[in-house]
């Protein structure tokens, strides 16, 4: 009892109502990168369109692209330091129609990893849409370097791709400053 | 093509850098007719902004002729069009609300990073002015990329001179809603810092919207003038105490409604916050946030504040105090350009609002650098520079 009270042992009971990807101590060497964005469009709409995977490159800056197998089977090609990539097969473990996406990346990935989309109605404001992304940094020759691709702050990377689909999904296009196609595929790396 | 690219401080030129290109769908393309060097512009010129990279093309004012469109684009070759300062979306929550420099698109994803840190959320982006409001290529050039080209730019009827129109591009706008944040109520007296372009346009639209009184406040001459043909009522503040004379002048009340539109100059967002930041330890403050104080010090109890003037970072010494025993109300933020354009031109149009007044000089986009050099130098005199790209006017 005194424990609780003292906080040492926190448990879902004794937080406040903030989702947990907010809490300043997580516990464990887990990492969970959480973030929401208000999309003014219908949740059934931003679902299909995240729901075909191979869209995903279009605002994932660091998808090279995700090749769909079949409705649950997916395999990810994702941009590592030194113009290299890493790849790993994912599953969608769960899924309800219009509101919620979970994947899993399958056993023997580069780097472990799990997500979850949700997309619930705000109403005139269009919808809420969250991601939540957990993975085991990895050990290993590889994992150094997929390590360093995920200390490109993976907070920021998530809320800029965040961002990047809100803009396609509200207004047809990702912005850019670039003045030429020239520089537009320089952007893009 | 040719455009004002800025190199650093005091360091700006006519450079030959690629043409733009149409590089999203609901872009446009227009060929730059005229185009005005801002006083905001000047800070860039200063060198107090940073997120700015050598080889930046200037410029937030300006118009031109559509020579090529998007598939998503609403305009049409050969159309005449004002295009706002501000990048706006037209599809977001914001611009739903007519919030347009709130658009929550207008910035590229990767350069909301630095306004979100500042700000909490990132805000629209503009024209020509650093990477932290999107990195675009701005306006005082041969050419322009305008993104979202079917909910910007306004289309101009033919036959109308562009000098007429133009500063609906930003200033026009930026004065109007000041004078609107300032809640005008017949009868009001009203009173102005700042006699620049939006101070000066403020006033006009003071006056248009019931103001019975104006007092314009400002220290350079020429501008006072100007504020006075409008029936505006001067102080000029290196000779006159202003408060004691604005409460002499409203019979012990106050002004109804003050607007600061001192700080305008800087549509940036770090100026302050780097001006602030480097003398909090050693000034109580600095001259721009004099305005705002004063003006606060000055208003009528339950008045209204309007503030145009752009800060960008923390100020010192805010009389919070004063603002909350007197019961004031402060209305400020960036301009829905894109909002107030329709009625404007209109009102131009109409022959109610006229701001050609306001232009001294007309230079070749060539002669630019020494445009700057000469707004820079010369204020009193210098009231708005006009760049026309192929008009072969050269700087006297």
């Amino acid at each position: 009892m005194t424990d609780h009270i003292i906080g040492r042992d926190r448990d879902a009971t004794d937080r406040d109502d903030a989702p947990a990807t907010t809490a300043k101590d997580l516990g464990g060497d887990r990492e969970l990168v959480g973030r929401s964005v208000t999309i003014n469009r219908p949740a059934s709409e931003l679902f299909a369109y995240f729901r075909d995977f191979a869209n995903l490159a279009s605002f994932m800056e660091n998808i090279v692209r995700v090749e769909v197998r079949d409705p649950t089977h997916s395999h990810w090609v994702v941009k590592a330091p030194g113009g290299k990539t890493v790849e790993w097969d994912a599953t969608v473990t769960h899924e309800i129609e219009n509101e919620a996406i979970t994947w899993q990346s399958d056993e023997g990935a580069d780097v472990p990893n799990s997500g979850r989309i949700t997309f619930k109605s705000a109403g005139a404001r269009g919808t809420v849409v969250t991601a939540t992304i957990a993975y085991d940094p990895p050990g290993g020759a590889i994992g150094k370097i997929v390590a360093k691709l995920f200390q490109r702050e993976p907070a920021i990377q998530a809320r800029r791709d965040l961002r990047r689909f809100k803009q396609l999904m509200e207004t047809g296009e990702v912005a850019t400053a670039a003045r030429t196609i020239k520089q537009f595929n320089e952007e893009l790396g | 093509m040719r455009a004002l690219a800025w190199h650093g401080k005091h360091d700006v030129r006519v450079d030959t850098v690629d043409d733009p290109e149409i590089v999203n769908p609901r872009d446009c393309i227009i060929k730059v007719t005229e185009t005005a060097i801002c006083g905001s512009d000047l800070h860039l010129y200063d060198g107090y902004i940073p997120t700015m990279q050598a080889g930046d093309v200037l410029g937030h004012e300006f118009m031109g002729e559509v020579v090529e469109v998007g598939s998503g684009s609403t305009l049409t070759k050969g159309e005449k069009v004002v295009v706002p300062f501000t990048i706006a979306c037209g599809r977001c929550y914001h611009c739903g609300k007519h919030q347009y420099a709130a658009c929550d698109n207008g910035l590229p994803a990767d350069n909301q990073d630095i306004a979100q840190e500042l700000y909490g959320q990132p805000m629209s982006g503009l024209f020509g002015y650093s990477h932290m409001t999107g990195g675009y290529a701005g306006g005082q050039a041969e050419y322009v990329r305008v993104p979202f080209s079917d909910v910007g730019p306004i289309v101009i009827p033919d036959g109308v001179e562009d000098e007429k129109v133009l500063f609906l591009s930003d200033i026009l706008p930026t004065g109007w809603q000041a004078a609107e944040n300032a809640q005008i109520e017949p009868g009001d007296t009203v009173a102005v810092w700042g006699c620049g372009p939006v101070g000066l346009f403020s006033i006009q639209s003071a006056f248009l919207m019931g103001a019975e009184r104006v007092i314009a406040i400002d220290h350079f001459p020429h501008r006072l003038e100007l504020a006075k043909e409008f029936g505006a009522e001067t102080i000029n503040f290196e000779e006159t105490k202003t408060y004691e004379a604005l409460m002499e002048m409203t019979g012990g009340i106050g002004p109804d409604a003050v607007i600061d539109a001192v700080g305008l100059e800087a549509h940036g967002f770090f100026v302050d916050n780097v001006i602030d930041q480097i003398k909090k330890s050693t000034f109580l403050g600095t001259d721009r946030t004099h305005s705002i104080r004063q003006a606060i010090h000055a208003c009528r109890k339950g008045g209204r504040v309007s503030m145009p003037a752009v800060y960008g970072g923390f100020v010192d010494k805010f009389p919070l105090g004063a603002f909350m025993e007197k019961g004031l109300t402060l209305k400020t933020g960036q301009t829905h350009v894109q909002h107030y354009m329709p009625a404007l031109l209109n009102a131009v149009l109409d022959g109610k609002i006229d701001t050609t007044f306001l232009i001294s000089h007309r230079l070749d986009l060539e002669a630019a650098p020494e445009g700057y050099k000469m707004f820079h130098d010369h204020q009193n005199e210098v009231t708005k520079v006009v760049l026309k790209p192929g008009s072969g006017l050269l700087a006297a």
